[in-house]
Formats: C-alpha cells, sequence, structure tokens
C-alpha cells in the first residue's frame, strides 16, 4: 500500500511538472488562432452562386489566361521555360490544369476579380510600397464572366487524386512554384535566387515541416498564412479542405514515412513489454515469498 | 605457484585460473542488500539500463551520423530516420531514454535527499553520484547539439555564451569552447566527440567508482536503521532468511528490480513509439540556421531549473549587473548539491517525514525546482520575470538556510 | 644517509621532469582546441570604404553574420552615437541581423530605410527601429578605423566613443 501512495506522489510531482513545461508552455508560447475557414467567407466580390457556363469560359481563358498560364491538360503547353518565366514575372506562374480542383470555388473566384486581397498580400503589395503584382486583377469581368472562367477550370480538372503521386501532384501544383521538398527530390519550379527576390526570403525547403510545425499548425497556416505569422510575404493560397489535407499527407508522407512503421511495431513492443511485466512481478513474488 | 589439477567442469576450468565462483558471489549473490525497501530502490538498476539502451542506440547511430555542419542534420532526419531500417527506432530510444534517464535520475538523486541517503558514511556514494549527474549533465548537452537542427544550434549559442560572464577570461573562453567566434563546424565536430568517446569513457568509469563507493557503507534503507551485514548476512545464509534483515543481489534483489523495470519499460516504450515530442523539439526539425534566431529558446526540460536560476537576476542590484548575479547563482546552482552532506547538519538518518524540520525544507525545496522548471519554460517576460527572480532567491535562501535548520533540528532531537 | 638523499633528490627530480611533461601536454592540448588560423583571420574583417557608392548597401561577412555597410549621401544627416565618419564621409556600420527575430532586412534606396520581409519591422538608414516589431536598433559591431580601412572585430576609439554615447 505504502509503495503505491509514493507511486502515487511521485506520478502527481513528475505529471504537474509535465503539465507546465509541456502543454501549458505551448500553449503560452503558440496561442490559439481562428479555425481554418475553407470558405474563404471574407471575399465577398464575386456572386459564386451563379452557374457557369464552360463554353464560354473556354473562350475567356483562351483570351485572357495562356498568355502567361500554362494548361497542359488543355493543350497549352509553358510559354516559355521556367527559368525565364520566373525572371520575367518573379515567379513561375501556376499551370492551370489543376486549380479547378485544388483551389476552392469561392477563392478562385475572388482571386480571378482581385489576386492581391484574397492572398492577404495588402501589406506587400500596399500603394506605397510601388510593387504590384504580376497577375493584373480581372474586375473588369463580371460574375457571370469570372464563373465561366472558374466552371470551366473545374471542368478540365482531374476529379480524384489518392495515393502518394495524387498526392505528389497536389504538393506541387500548390507549393511546388516556391518550396522545395529535398527529401523527395522536388526542386523549386521557381529557381532560388529569384524566388528570393521575389519573396524578400528563401521559402523554406518543406522535407521536415510535418514535423517541425506538426500537422495542428499546418492546417491553420496553409489556410491563412497571416493568422500565425503576421506580415509574411507567403500568400494565402485557397487550398480546398481536400487538397490542403492532400498536401498536408504528402508531407507526411515524405518528411514521416516511417510513421505507420512505427505505430504498428510499437503496439508489439508495448504488448511484449507487458508479458516481459507481469512475468517478471510472478518471478518477484516467489522468490521473495521465501524471505518475507 | 601451485600446480593446476584437471578440471572436471568448464566452471571448475574458468574458476580455476578467474576466481568465477568467489567472484560471482561477491558481487552478486553474497553482496548483500537491505531487505527493507521499496520501489524507489530499483532506480540504479532502472538507471543502469537505460544508460545500456543509450551506449547501444548510440552505436548503431554512429554508424550513419555525419559530423559535418553541412550534413549532420540531413544524415539525421533522413539517412537515419527514413532509409536506415529501423533507423528511427534508434533515434527514438536514443533521444526518448536521454530524457528518460534525467527523469530517473532526479527521482534517485531525490531519493537519495529525502531518505538522507548523503550522509554518515554515505558521503562518497553521495559526491559519487553527483559527478554522474555532471557527468550526464554535459553528455545532455553535447548530444543535443547533434542533429543541428535550430534548437541544438541555439541552445549551443546560449549556453555556451553563458561563459562569457566569467571575468576577465570570458570572451576568450568562448571562442575557445566554440572553436570559433560563433557556433560553427568546428563546435560540433569537438561536441561530437565529447559525446561519442570522451564523456561516455568518463560515465563508465564513474559508474563502476558509484557502484563501488556502495560497498562499505553499504545501500541505506528505508527507515535509515544500522545494522550489522555480516551478522545479518550470517542468519540470511544459515537459513533464516525471513528473520535476516538483508536479502543478497542476486537474485533477490534483482528480482524486484526487474519487476519494477518491466513496468517502467511500459512506460518507457510508450513514450519511444507514441509520445516523443517533448523529447525531439519540433523546432529542432528546422536545419540550424545562424541568421535566424528561433521565437523561444529554451533548454532541454531537466536544465531548466538551472537557467532559471541564471535568468531570474535580470535587474542590477548594488552596481552588480543582473548578468554576473546570474552567473553567481547559477554557479552556485551548480555545486550545491555536491555539498549537501555538508550543509545537512543534523546526525539524524531518517525518512524526511520523520524529521521535525527538515521534511518542511525538503518538500519547499521540491515545490521550487518545479516552479523554477516551469518559468524556467515560459517567456521571461512581464510577471513570468519576477516569478522567476523569487523562485532564484528562494533556492538560494533554501541552501543558505539548510546548516542552521538541521542544527536547530539536532538540537531539538537531542532534547527530547 | 648519503643514499637517502640521494634517493629523495632523484625522486623529486623524477617527479619534477614528469610535472614539466604533463604540463606542456596539457598546453599543447589546450592549443589544439583554439580556432585555426583561418578562423581567426576570418574573425577580423577588413573592409576598403573608399570605393563604396553613396546609399548603396555593402553587405560583407563578419563572424558568421552580415555587416551592413552604407555610405550616407549628402542630404542624409549623420546621427550622434550611430553614425560613423570616416574621411570626409559618413557611414552606418551595422550588424545586418534583425532584433526582432533574426532575419536579415533588405535596404530601400528611395525611402533609404531598411525593411524586414518576415514581420514587416523597418529601421531607419541609421538602423533606429521605426516600425513593427523589433525591440532595439541594429547592433553595432566592434570596429576600428585605419584611415579608410573599416576592421570589424577590434574596438577602435571611433567605437568605445559611440558606445559610450548610446
Amino acid at each position: 500500500m505504502k509503495e503505491f501512495k509514493i507511486l502515487a506522489v511521485i506520478m502527481a510531482l513528475v505529471g504537474i511538472t509535465y503539465y507546465g513545461i509541456e502543454p501549458y508552455a505551448h500553449s503560452v508560447m503558440h496561442p490559439e488562432v481562428a479555425p481554418a475557414d475553407f470558405s474563404f467567407k471574407d471575399l465577398k466580390n464575386v456572386d459564386t452562386k451563379l452557374a457557369g457556363n464552360v463554353e464560354n469560359g473556354k473562350v475567356l481563358v483562351e483570351a485572357n489566361c495562356i498568355a502567361c498560364h500554362a494548361i497542359e491538360k488543355a493543350g497549352h503547353p509553358a510559354v516559355m521555360p521556367n527559368a525565364d518565366a520566373a525572371a520575367s514575372y518573379g515567379v513561375v506562374p501556376p499551370d492551370l490544369s489543376q486549380a479547378g480542383r485544388i483551389y476552392d470555388k469561392n477563392y478562385l473566384a475572388n482571386f480571378i476579380f482581385d489576386p492581391v486581397s484574397a492572398m492577404h498580400l495588402q501589406h506587400k503589395y500596399s500603394p506605397e510600397s510601388g510593387k504590384a503584382f504580376p497577375m493584373p486583377s480581372y474586375n473588369w469581368m463580371t460574375p457571370q464572366e469570372i464563373m465561366d472562367v472558374v466552371a470551366y477550370l473545374q471542368s478540365i480538372a482531374p476529379k480524384v487524386a489518392e495515393g502518394k503521386d495524387a498526392h505528389k501532384a497536389t504538393f506541387e501544383a500548390a507549393c511546388g512554384r516556391c518550396h522545395s521538398m529535398k527529401y523527395a527530390g522536388i526542386e523549386a519550379a521557381t529557381p532560388v535566387d529569384t524566388i528570393k527576390t521575389y519573396m524578400g526570403a528563401t521559402p523554406p525547403d518543406l522535407s521536415q515541416y510535418i514535423k517541425s510545425r506538426g500537422e495542428h499548425y499546418l492546417h491553420s497556416f496553409i489556410n491563412d498564412p497571416q493568422l500565425l505569422l503576421k506580415g509574411t510575404s507567403m500568400p494565402r493560397v485557397g487550398l480546398s479542405e481536400k487538397a490542403q489535407e492532400e498536401v498536408i499527407a504528402y508531407m507526411e508522407e515524405i518528411g514521416d514515412s516511417k510513421k505507420a512503421e512505427r505505430e504498428s511495431l510499437g503496439v508489439w513492443v508495448l504488448l511484449y513489454t507487458f508479458i516481459f511485466a507481469i512475468l517478471a512481478y510472478l518471478w518477484k513474488r516467489k522468490i521473495w515469498s521465501e524471505v518475507h | 605457484m601451485a600446480e593446476f589439477k584437471k578440471a572436471d567442469s568448464m566452471l571448475e576450468w574458468f574458476d580455476q585460473r578467474l576466481g568465477v565462483v568467489n567472484f560471482a558471489k561477491v558481487m552478486m549473490t553474497e553482496y548483500w542488500i537491505p531487505k527493507n525497501i521499496n520501489f524507489l530502490w530499483a532506480m540504479g538498476v532502472l538507471l543502469t539500463v537505460l544508460f545500456t539502451f543509450l551506449l547501444v542506440s548510440g552505436i548503431f547511430l554512429l554508424m550513419y551520423y555525419k559530423p559535418d555542419a553541412a550534413m549532420a542534420f540531413d544524415s539525421v532526419n533522413y539517412t537515419i530516420m527514413q532509409e536506415v531500417a529501423y533507423g528511427w527506432l534508434f533515434r527514438h530510444i536514443h533521444a526518448v531514454g536521454a530524457s528518460v534517464v534525467f527523469l530517473v535520475i532526479y527521482i534517485h538523486m531525490f531519493t537519495g535527499i529525502y531518505y538522507g541517503s548523503y550522509k554518515k558514511g554515505r558521503e562518497m556514494i553521495w559526491i559519487s553520484g553527483m559527478l554522474l549527474f555532471v557527468l550526464f549533465s554535459a553528455e545532455g548537452f553535447s548530444g543535443y547539439m547533434l542533429p543541428w537542427g535550430q534548437m541544438s544550434y541555439w541552445a549551443a549559442y546560449v549556453i555556451t555564451e553563458i561563459f562569457g560572464g566569467i571575468p576577465v577570461i570570458g570572451d576568450e573562453l568562448v571562442v575557445w569552447i566554440r572553436g570559433n567566434f560563433y557556433v560553427a563546424d568546428s563546435t560540433l565536430t569537438r561536441f561530437f566527440m565529447l559525446h561519442v568517446l570522451l564523456i561516455p569513457l568518463a560515465i563508465l568509469g564513474a559508474i563502476v567508482f558509484h557502484f563501488y563507493s556502495l560497498r562499505f557503507p553499504h545501500v541505506n534503507n528505508e527507515d535509515g536503521e544500522f545494522f550489522d551485514f555480516d551478522e545479518e548476512a550470517e542468519k540470511y545464509l544459515a537459513g533464516n532468511k525471513k528473520e535476516s534483515k538483508v536479502v543478497p543481489f542476486w537474485p533477490v534483489f534483482l528480482s524486484k528490480d526487474f519487476f519494477v523495470l518491466g513496468f517502467f519499460m511500459l512506460f518507457f516504450f510508450y513514450l519511444v513509439f507514441f509520445h516523443y515530442s517533448f523529447a525531439m523539439d519540433p523546432i529542432n526539425f528546422d536545419k540550424a540556421d545562424g541568421l535566424k534566431t528561433p521565437a523561444h529558446i529554451y533548454p532541454e526540460w531537466y536544465f531548466l531549473w538551472s537557467y532559471e536560476v541564471l535568468r531570474g537576476w535580470f535587474f542590477e542590484i548594488a552596481g552588480i549587473s543582473g548578468k554576473d548575479l546570474g552567473l553567481m547563482a547559477f554557479g552556485f546552482a551548480n555545486i550545491i548539491f555536491v555539498l549537501l552532506p555538508w550543509l545537512d547538519r543534523s546526525p539524524m538518518v531518517k525518512p524526511a517525514n520523520q524529521r521535525p524540520y527538515f521534511k518542511y525544507w525538503f518538500w519547499l525545496m521540491m515545490a521550487d525546482l518545479m516552479v523554477l522548471t516551469e518559468f524556467g519554460k515560459l517567456p521571461p517576460t512581464g510577471p513570468n520575470a519576477w516569478v522567476g527572480f523569487w523562485a532564484s532567491l528562494v533556492f538560494l535562501v533554501l541552501f543558505i538556510a539548510l546548516p542552521f535548520i538541521t542544527k536547530a533540528e539536532a538540537k531539538k532531537v537531542e532534547g527530547k | 644517509m648519503m643514499d637517502e638523499s640521494r634517493r629523495g633528490f632523484i625522486g623529486k627530480a623524477f617527479g619534477a621532469v614528469a610535472a614539466v611533461g604533463g604540463i606542456a601536454s596539457l598546453i599543447a592540448m589546450k592549443k589544439t582546441w583554439d580556432p585555426l588560423p583561418s578562423v581567426m583571420s576570418a574573425g577580423f574583417t577588413t573592409v576598403d570604404v573608399s570605393g563604396l557608392e553613396a546609399n548603396k548597401l555593402e553587405v560583407v561577412v563578419w563572424r558568421g553574420k552580415p555587416v551592413f555597410i552604407l555610405k550616407y549621401t549628402a542630404d542624409m544627416k549623420p546621427t550622434d552615437g550611430r553614425s560613423v565618419k570616416i574621411g570626409e564621409n559618413y557611414f552606418s556600420v551595422m550588424i545586418g541581423l534583425c532584433t526582432h527575430l533574426g532575419c536579415i532586412p533588405g535596404y530601400e534606396g528611395d525611402k533609404k530605410l531598411f525593411k524586414c520581409a518576415c514581420h514587416g519591422g523597418e529601421y531607419s538608414a541609421d538602423g533606429k527601429q521605426t516600425f513593427g516589431p523589433p525591440p532595439r536598433p541594429l547592433d553595432i559591431p566592434p570596429f576600428k578605423l585605419d584611415g579608410v580601412t573599416l576592421v570589424l572585430g577590434e574596438e577602435g576609439p571611433e567605437y568605445k566613443k559611440m558606445t559610450a554615447k548610446a
């Protein structure tokens, strides 16, 4: 009985200390932020209830977008090699093949209307800064026209993405123009010097971000970087919830590739140790019965 | 030399040459431990097992680790964690083991303080134990640098910077320790050497010394009772096992240790597989960057209390800067535990709860250490800085007051 | 008697020789840990500032840190305790790490300010924080003037005068 009391005291002391230096200290250092908003409710310039016309969207895209953007999926190859595109625009313009799938519909529509406010980068592209985002606002288009473009982009985008290869494709489309992923052999599409000038700092390699930031942080951060890193020049990219999950899944597949092995082996080792402990207890009881 | 008889068995063959029968008696079957003990007496064996885990997992990590500022991070986080079969397991065991070993060291140490196992002939046990604590601290600190993550780098930066506060030689000493003006490749390679060779050798030596130091004064027991071990051993050997106050190390004492070990391992492996981030700080999965300071820099949890003693002094007193005061307090905190046998002036060897004054001192000290540990991690701003200051002051006062408290206690007990 | 004192003497001599060897080895070991000559020479960065263009930021690396050297134009006013006069011109000499979280700010020549991309902190050309989270001005590294040459890593009289004022 006494030994249980001692154990209880030790567990209490260790538990209090642990609570203080881990959950509590971390909650102080990293306060909770507003939950991720995958409908991008703050963007209201375009009425997304309008049904888009795919045919008209195709015409508008071909007239307005493909001068800068590749759409491999629809037979529009890149206008120039990545390095040249990066040199011209500051960053490689995205291929729009996946845009209809990975970006939230509301975000995409409002992005076309006014990219800078959708990205939450007003502080970077302020009138005083003299900087301008390489893509112009298409606020001269009618909401209907914008929804036509969105409908077209959604119509050409692949519908499903499952498994590691699909996760990789999502990651490359969503993050790979600026970020490298060394452990997966992915190098940022924009050359490192160019992107450094464009962003003000080299965007970090994401190989270990699933470990260094953790799923919880990434979940909020990708959704809106300004919430957790005010003033950062990383844009809000507007991923749909599903696309963001795929990106995070890919970061885990690369950054924590042994997770499944760890968790299954863990169960077996604990089971083994439990048997070890029980037998050790029985043996101890037998031995000590002679001396007590 | 007497002529050897032909041996009848393998045991005899070895016994003739190495005296193994006698050796086993001295080390195991007739090495006497008091019977009146609880599971806290198993911490020594737990530590030995944990150290073995660290040694073995370290050997496997060593085969793939690259001590080079350009390669270290990827050799750990890619090669070992993702490519080497079970490399992740060795790293997890090594990292979690290094953290948990300090938890058990602290339990072991405070058990010693609680039961008064550091005095009246047991001073050398205490001193060799504290030597091991210092060596493990150095081992933990040097090892934490090796993955070359952001926390590795900046903790190394901040801690080596502390030496800069030493008068006259400080600045040069820092450069000498680092081998550069900042934490650099030279720092990594020399700490690598310390971590994998010099300090482990010293630890092995100190463990042997610590075990040896137990031989003459013998292990303490739950009531601090002194008795004649030879007499009790004779009783045991004569078959009066139940009456005897002692048990042999093998198999009786160890059987209890293995039982404690079994349940401890359940806890340990749970941490290794499912709950390791307390020992593998997420920030350390960002590669070291001397040009980018993390938002919060803190040492591993087992250094937090002494770090807070250092940090608690943030303002000038009587013309001495806060930094110097902190350094003095830090120096005091790091040697004061060694002197405990001489600070405790009461001859009583009893559990703290049976000592009229010491029990208050003990629990106050425990509470203060917990406060220091907690606030050592929190950002030192606003009221936190003041809590740190007062907790640091209480720590100093507690140890300065200990001789007087125990002297008074001795008088009171005598007077009864 | 003779024998014993001789043995005493030899014993002491042997002990002394052994001690000398031991101390000499310790000195050698201490020196092995000293920073290498290449590190030492990198610890003192020498910059000839005569060729620098006004209002164009020069970044040199000193002890693993970027150091900003900015030559003032005629219309930029020097700040007491922060601007350094070298020859006829004034300069800012500062460690180029944001005092907030250690990012490297960029210099915007047209507005004559430093801007940190990480959290939007701003500093004036003399390194004083003017906007955002930085808690204090950019740090000034120890330097010595040798004509038009700036030696980073040594404390010259100009540096001591500046730190005394700051």
